[in-house]
């Protein structure tokens, strides 16, 4: 597979298909409106579509988004994008034998689509009824100072949204009205979503992984496979 | 739909409805009413905290977590079908309506399509997912609020819907029978013209819920004008499905942004709003989909074509590089899946946006002022399933 893309590159077979007006001019829309806060960006043609911003920008993308009509509120979350440092060994041990990994391989950090520059990346997503499409935008958050500005005055629904980015990721959200914890008791330590965060219950007991799928008769790697 | 787009002119008229609610004149000692974990309002464990003053509420506070089952952390370490499996639980009554905007999601990250009789088996288990789950929200409403024989009614014929998932999937609850590429098996010999009966049945139901709950006197008294949720606050609150619809804002996944897998098009269908945004809209913007949920599954029973059930796809499913967000119109509201591949056996990242959790966050907003019954009627009313908000 190609290299994801950053800012504004598109694999080749995503150019050769038919580029996106309605989201381009959304896109631009949003820009102009914006100012100098998109730093990236990326549309899949008659799909979705992708905007970076810069993270002081990201309360005012709240309000412009919601000036452009893109009022339903639909999810905010955090992206870690830290390849697990346990490698593989949490994965399923018979797992790694059909696909060939090799455990425990040292990656660098590749962020997904509209690039990115830090581990951490807050991401949100809203959608317009009247143009029938979504926006997902994404914000970096630097590791030294993981905080960023709540949505929760913009859109209530934020609210519990980053209850959760809060306490799973640890990112804090400037000027949000309730910031405890949602899920997990209140000293509960660490930050479970974290991709350094173990899951013990993989430790303790190994997962069996896929018992019943072997590798095909004479055929190597596990592309060449056939459907049921 | 007539709203007002000004945010400032929105949040300052919510305020005053609010404070216009609570009495503010009569000051009386407060009260701390602890309602659940386990409580009969409550489709699990959801517990909350009311401050009352007198009978009336003055803040409601939801506390979560008392199902939280981490799956989010879970999809980490497993492969694109063990997710399957475990996405099941957690909306336990429409289960295998979880499973779909999963399964597409990962199809459109692998450009596999499944072929048409897959597309319409899929579209017609999702329907069957939705009358089941929304055939015991009528019931459970009722037994909420005092009407027991809906439940009864709405336990018994329940049973033709689990029955045909059961013989067609081998699970009542969680059919886990969704896969990249297709479904798992044909349908069984027989089970279209029993899904006809079924259906049929759960049509009859339908206008016995009718007569026997929304047109009762009690119910339109313990429903009607209370918890009126306006339309431009359940956008912000990301409220979706009826609860959406009920404020009349006229907005179906199944008919605005069809994902493409499913065939709601080759079904002639409606989208039901209701204009009052209260506790009996929702329940009857329910009703209504119910019933329209159990036409569709006939259109596309008669409709349904020949083929495989299984496009080609590799034995082991690596889902290449790439990010996608699918979401569908399950029984709750917009269930959708956001995921992140680097291109493994294991998803890097599955966030599941629920539809109970963006529903029941406006539970403070809404139940400010309201009087404690009528606490029962917002809650059962705005319907969530524990699992969906916990996750």
């Amino acid at each position: 597979m190609s290299q994801l893309s950053s800012a504004d590159t598109q694999t080749p077979e995503e150019s050769a298909a038919a580029t996106d007006e309605v989201r381009e001019a959304v896109l631009a829309t949003f820009t102009s409106r914006l100012g100098e806060g998109v730093v990236g960006s990326h549309i899949r043609p008659g799909d979705d579509l992708w905007i970076r911003v810069d993270r002081a920008q990201w309360h005012e993308v709240a309000v412009v988004g919601k000036a452009m009509g893109y009022r339903f509120f639909d999810f905010l979350s955090v992206i870690d994008w830290l390849p697990s440092p346990f490698g593989r060994d949490m994965d399923a041990q018979q797992d790694l034998e059909v696909s060939g990994v090799i455990a425990k391989e040292p990656a660098p950090i590749v962020q997904g689509y509209a690039g990115g520059d830090t581990r951490f990346q807050v991401f949100a997503r809203l959608y317009s009824i009247a143009d029938g499409m979504g926006i997902t935008f994404k914000a970096d958050v630097p590791d030294e100072d993981l905080s960023i500005d709540t949505w929760s005055t913009v859109f209530a629904g934020a609210n519990w949204h980053e209850r959760e980015a809060l306490e799973m990721f640890g990112v804090s959200f400037n000027g949000h009205p309730n910031p405890i914890n949602m899920y997990l008791p209140a000293d509960f330590q660490g930050h479970p979503l974290r991709k350094d965060f173990p899951l013990l219950a993989r430790r303790v007991r190994p997962w069996p992984g896929i018992v019943d799928v072997e590798p095909m008769p004479g055929v190597g790697n596990e592309e060449e496979g056939e459907g049921e | 739909m007539t709203a007002i787009s000004d945010p400032h002119a929105i949040s300052t008229l919510a305020a005053e409805a609010n404070d216009n609610r609570v009495n503010l004149d009569f000051e009386t000692e407060g009260m701390t009413l602890n309602m659940g974990p386990q409580h009969p309002a409550t489709h699990g464990t959801l517990r909350i905290i009311a401050k009352l003053d007198g009978e009336q509420v003055i803040s409601a506070e939801p506390m979560c977590g008392y199902m939280h089952r981490g799956y989010e952390k879970l999809t980490e370490v497993r492969t694109y079908p063990q997710v399957n499996a475990l996405i099941n639980r957690i909306d336990w009554l429409g289960s295998f309506a979880n499973e779909v905007p999963f399964i597409l999601a990962a199809e459109k990250l692998m450009g596999v399509e499944a072929p048409p009789r897959a597309q319409w088996i899929r579209t017609i288990l999702f329907e069957m997912s939705r009358v089941a789950n929304i055939s015991l929200f009528l019931g459970d409403f009722g037994l909420q609020l005092g009407g027991m024989t809906a439940g009864f009614y709405a336990f018994r014929d329940r049973e033709w819907v689990l029955n045909q998932i059961e013989s067609a999937t081998g699970g009542r609850f969680h059919p886990n029978f969704d896969r990249i590429g297709g479904v798992k098996d044909d349908l069984p010999k027989g089970w279209i013209t029993e899904s006809h009966i079924a259906m049929d049945r759960l049509l009859a139901f339908c206008d016995e819920m009718e007569d026997l709950l929304v047109g009762n006197e009690i119910f339109q008294a313990r429903t009607r004008g209370i918890g009126v949720i306006p339309a431009e606050i359940a956008l912000s609150y990301g409220l979706s499905g009826a609860n959406l619809r009920a404020s009349g804002v006229d907005w179906d996944l199944r008919r605005d942004n069809c994902p493409p897998g499913l065939v709601y098009d080759q079904a002639d269908w409606k989208v039901w709003t209701h204009p009052d945004g209260d506790c009996f809209a929702r329940t009857w913007v329910r009703l209504q989909e119910t019933r329209e949920a159990a036409k569709i599954v006939k259109q596309l029973l008669d409709t349904i074509p020949a083929g495989p059930v299984m496009a080609k796809v590799p034995r082991i499913i690596k889902v290449p590089e790439g990010e996608a967000y699918v979401a569908t119109e399950n029984p709750l509201g917009e269930m959708g899946y956001y995921i992140v591949s680097k291109g493994d056996l294991v998803p890097f990242r599955v966030k599941i946006r629920s539809a109970s959790f963006n529903n029941i966050s406006i539970l403070p907003w809404v139940a400010r002022g309201a009087y404690v019954p009528d606490l029962i009627s917002i809650l059962g009313s705005l319907y969530f399933i524990l699992g969906d908000i916990d996750r």
